[in-house]
């Protein structure tokens, strides 16, 4: 197993704040807006953002959720281990609301499909974007394209991107990790 | 761990710590989904559950289908008052029948104990018992555990107490087990007819007097008196067993805290609890029919992400 590192920690930063300033262009004061993130990686990319937003940019009243998809996916039962699910945390309804769906790494692009479909649960938004930090590009199975972008990344197949959070993995950064073929 | 480590849901016997620990956790997710305003979730689109009731039931058949449509199922119905099991066909040819137009999974109640066991050995599909005679109710217990869990915060070292008809009680064995395996303290309290012999070897004390018992108790399981399976008199008089195991608000307010009173229903009122109790704040009695069906979908969604797509 090699890695090679994407970003840094200045950089997804940068990167974070970038996006921040991206959301705000589009949505101002988030008076209607909610941001969502997916669990479980998601989960971290929102909470930064709502950090961020709140501190550096004086956002007030930001309402973030969780999403966990796991009952909506679409490969249930063709995995070898069953999915386990997470804790769904929504205590709004987004009926009207425009959302942003928040997720750290888009790949195949069927775990945001998911999400669409879950997100119906909770009432009919206004609109939904896709914010993602990290674009595998040429890896899409589904028609689906983010809205705000952290960095775009060619990867193939064997290759596995792996987003670190000081929270959670004990830094901030990205690498790329590589299978080494037999 | 993701998986269970049983392919069938015949008893909490069964049932690893492990087991029951992810199916409760697995429930908290399914209560969530079924406070939102759309209540439904695809999972289980490409499964067809059929529900073989061979006994009268309200409660857990509602229950039970209602969790297979919240996770999109197909289902069929079948109860044995309006089938051809009254024109004498045998219960494997009955459920044969059933799986050849393609079923997945069955849940069956019957009055048979260990019917569920001997399906499972016999016909190809996952079985889930919905309560064998006086054998096993294992989603009750489930569901017990899940409301003991909610209310109390956690099971462990938690004092419950199991009153009335304890030998004709499914409920009562399943809970044992259950409660007995998340490290809960078990009493059962009733008539010492209705009380079987060795039931000390379960792991769990006896105790005559009730008063006794819920001095004890944090948790008070008020199960029903079974007429229906009662081929002779095991106490004198329903008055007498009233006076004797019945909850009423003036006994429970000589106590010096407050019992939660859990009944598995349907309730006689007056009999196991008087009206006021069962009414009351200290019982849970709906919020155990609410999570009843967060329960069975953890189970039936557990159950089934365990079928290979490719076993089709």
């Amino acid at each position: 197993m090699s890695q090679k590192l994407l970003l840094n920690a200045t950089e997804l930063d940068l990167i974070l704040n970038r996006l921040a300033c991206q959301l705000i262009e589009n949505h101002d004061t988030f008076e209607n807006t909610a941001l969502i993130g997916l669990q479980p990686r998601g989960t971290f990319l929102l909470k930064r953002l709502a950090a961020l937003l709140k501190k550096s940019y004086h956002i007030k009243n930001l309402e973030t959720g969780l999403l966990d998809i796991t009952f909506y996916r679409d490969d249930f039962r063709r995995g070898d281990e069953p999915l386990k699910a997470n804790t769904t945390q929504i205590d709004f309804l987004v009926e009207g609301k425009k959302v942003v769906i928040v997720d750290d790494v888009l790949y195949t692009g069927r775990s945001i499909r998911a999400a669409l479909t879950a997100l119906q649960s909770f009432g009919r938004p206004a609109s939904v974007e896709l914010l993602t930090l990290i674009d595998r590009r040429f890896s899409r199975h589904l028609p689906i394209q983010p809205d705000y972008n952290g960095r775009q990344v060619d990867a193939i197949g064997n290759q596995k991107v792996k987003v670190s959070w000081l929270e959670n993995d004990g830094e901030d950064a990205v690498y790329l990790l590589k299978t080494d073929v037999l | 761990m993701n998986a269970l480590s049983v392919n069938h849901l015949l008893g909490i016997k069964e049932l690893s710590v492990a087991d029951i620990d992810l199916i409760l956790n697995t429930a908290d997710q399914f209560k969530e989904v079924i406070n939102r305003p759309i209540k439904k979730v695809p999972s289980l689109r490409d499964i067809t559950i059929a529900n073989l009731f061979f006994e009268n039931s309200t409660r857990t058949k509602l229950s039970f289908e209602l969790a297979e449509k919240r996770l999109s199922a197909d289902v069929i119905n079948f109860s044995a008052a309006q089938s051809s099991v009254k024109k004498g066909e045998t219960l494997i040819d009955t459920v044969n029948n059933i799986l050849a137009m393609k079923v997945d999974i069955v849940v069956m109640r019957h009055p048979n104990p260990g019917a569920c066991v001997f399906l499972s050995k016999h016909v190809n599909a996952r079985i889930v018992n919905a309560g064998d005679g006086a054998h096993e109710h294992p989603t009750q217990a489930l569901l017990d555990a899940y409301t003991i869990k909610e209310t109390l915060g956690s099971l462990k070292g938690k004092k419950v107490v199991i009153v009335g008809d304890i030998l004709h009680s499914r409920v009562a064995l399943s809970n044992i087990y259950a409660l007995k395996k998340m490290g809960a303290e078990v009493k059962v309290c009733g008539p010492a007819t209705l009380i079987p012999r060795y039931i000390e070897s379960l792991g769990v004390t006896v105790e005559l007097n009730l008063r006794k018992a819920l001095e004890w108790c944090d948790v008070a399981n008020m199960l029903r008196v079974q007429n229906e399976r009662m081929d002779i008199s095991y106490f004198p008089s329903v008055r007498e067993y009233v006076q004797q195991y019945g909850v009423n608000r003036e006994l429970l307010d000589s106590l010096k805290k407050d019992v939660v009173i859990m009944h598995p229903g349907p309730i006689n009122r007056g009999v196991e609890i008087t009206s006021d109790v069962a009414d009351s704040k200290q019982a849970v009695i709906l919020n155990q029919v609410e999570n009843g069906v967060a329960v069975r979908m953890a189970v039936l969604y557990l159950i089934a992400s365990k079928i290979r797509h490719h076993d089709q």
